[in-house]
């Protein structure tokens, strides 16, 4: 639109529009939305009690943003706040790593213990962020929206890009293969998340850690010898398991995207 | 500021009854807490009055969805909650201050209320404004950078009120809200109450009947799981004679109603 009202036009519009029609009326106020012009005119012509109580209006809100608390400043930590609560977990798995780390370069004689230890090591903060339990508001995290297994999922690939970290440091400094620590670690982790679907993660984490420490730690550290599924020729067998595990894992979540009330997963 | 309005927001509501039970059954573990429940409420805030053991806190947990009814039907919303339903758009209307708030000591007010309306899946851009209001609505504003583990009980408890009606809930349950609070922020607290009642369905659960008497416009008694009577405040007072134990007329109306129905039972 090129052609701007006249000024009694705008002024007709500005006294309430009653001798003009309905269509002049919406073509003056939309032609007012886009150009500055006419509104400054618009502004000169509306009468003087409402300019008044404009400008009262204004002072006031001015004086209002001068004299008021300034804007609050936005805060990260929401983002952290799960990560703060886990961190007492985290840091005893990454201590637990490093001694084993220490005490395999001291003793060369007994099995690896870091081969040992290394895939229930995140299991203990991985069961950490998800139980009841530990989480003092879980009543009222159980209510949101924002829950079942996208949130797992988020909160466990947090601790694992903790922990992995650690644990590579520790398999650096011992020399073994990383697949070797790295594949149990995240097949046990797919594991939890795929039993605790069923039985919920805190006890799924700990009965997976209770089964890998009776049925391969204790024999092995008895025995003087790492078992034949931590040597090298097993790398295929943890590949597929790992695989198989997290499909499961994700094929749940997308089956059941926010189910609510399966055990400890609606929080 | 703008923001895209999805269509389930513009939707005409489609429910009847913002809460609306049906026969329903819910265990608080092993014992069937609420037993064959009809309730239907709509706007305004309703009272849930009851003697202890009624069933009234179990009643909260399952609206709040935090507890899986075990039968009947419940629908929230328009939303059904029984069964595999997916609860997330239900659960974004919702508001729930259990009666156990849990916290984050760590956690400022302000930071504690974000994570919520960041759980509750709030728009990014309308979280700081919409914390700002809530923590001012419960007279927070001047604590709202403290931490919560330096709040009084009475703060504690308006902290949980502000995290619970971030969200603007359609459906706001509180289940004892006042316990803590003094007698001015209980007059306050009422204040609000009614504020929020004129277009949304509060549900307060409590053992005062005063509070009722001036803050609810309706009032749903529970005995035994079981709904015993509902009505307005004023059919209340109405059922209370002179003989009727009670301080109010609102007491004698309560334990009027409570005689009534035990005589019912025992017969």
């Amino acid at each position: 639109m090129t052609t701007h009202p006249t000024p009694t036009l705008i002024s007709q519009y500005a006294s309430g529009g009653a001798d003009i029609d309905d269509t002049t009326i919406w073509a003056v106020e939309a032609h007012l939305e886009t150009c500055a012009a006419c509104r400054a005119v618009l502004t000169d012509a509306v009468d003087p009690g409402t300019q008044d109580l404009l400008d009262r209006v204004a002072d006031g809100i001015a004086a209002g943003i001068a004299t008021g608390p300034g804007p609050v400043r936005r805060h990260r930590l929401r983002r952290t706040g799960v990560a703060a609560r886990v961190l007492p977990w985290l840091v005893t798995a990454t201590g637990l790593m490093l001694a084993a780390a220490l005490f395999e370069w001291t003793f060369d004689s007994l099995p690896s213990l870091v081969l040992l230890i290394a895939p229930v090591a995140p299991l203990l903060p991985v069961a950490a962020v998800w139980s009841r339990r530990l989480d003092p508001a879980w009543e009222l995290t159980a209510t949101m929206p924002r829950t079942g297994l996208p949130l797992l999922m988020r909160r466990t690939l947090g601790v694992l890009s903790a922990v992995i970290p650690v644990l590579a440091v520790a398999g650096w400094v011992t020399g073994h293969s990383p697949g070797l620590w790295l594949l149990p670690v995240l097949g046990f982790t797919a594991g939890a998340l795929a039993l605790g679907a069923v039985v919920g993660v805190d006890r799924a984490a700990l009965a997976l850690g209770g089964v890998w420490s009776a049925g391969v730690v204790v024999p092995s550290l008895a025995d003087g010898r790492l078992p034949a599924i931590l040597a090298g020729g097993s790398l295929p067998g943890w590949a597929i398991t790992t695989v198989a595990l997290t499909a499961v894992a994700l094929i749940q979540a997308r089956r059941r995207p926010h189910d609510p009330h399966q055990n400890l997963l609606h929080r | 500021m703008m923001r895209t309005v999805s269509v389930a927001e513009t939707a005409p509501s489609t429910c009847g009854w913002a809460v609306h039970a049906e026969k329903l059954q819910v265990r608080a573990g092993r014992h069937l807490a609420v037993n064959e429940l009809d309730l239907r409420l709509g706007t305004g805030v309703h009272g849930l009055l009851g003697p202890n053991g009624a069933g009234k806190t179990t009643l909260m947990r399952a609206l709040a969805t935090v507890l899986k009814p075990t039968g009947g039907r419940l629908t929230l919303l328009g939303g059904e909650v029984t069964g595999n339903a997916d609860l997330r758009q239900v659960r974004r209307g919702l508001g729930y201050l259990p009666q156990h708030f849990g916290f984050y000591p760590r956690f400022t007010v302000r930071e504690f209320v974000e994570y919520i309306a960041w759980l509750k899946e709030m728009p990014k851009a309308v979280i700081p404004g919409a914390v700002q209001r809530a923590v001012e609505r419960v007279g927070l504003a001047d604590r709202a950078d403290s931490r919560m583990r330096t709040l009084s009980g009475g703060m504690l408890r308006r902290a949980g009120i502000a995290q619970a009606i971030v969200n603007d809930p359609a459906v706001l349950l509180l289940d004892e809200p006042t316990v803590g609070l003094d007698p001015e922020q209980r007059l306050d607290f009422r204040e609000l109450l009614r504020e929020i009642g004129l277009d949304s369905c509060v549900l307060v659960s409590t053992h005062l009947v005063e509070d009722v008497a001036v803050a609810c416009s309706d009032v749903v008694l529970l005995s035994e799981g079981r709904l015993v009577w509902q009505g307005t405040t004023g059919q209340l007072i109405e059922q209370g004679g002179t003989g009727d134990a009670g301080d109010s007329a609102i007491e004698r109306g309560y334990s009027s109603l409570l005689r009534a129905h035990r005589g019912r039972v025992s017969a």
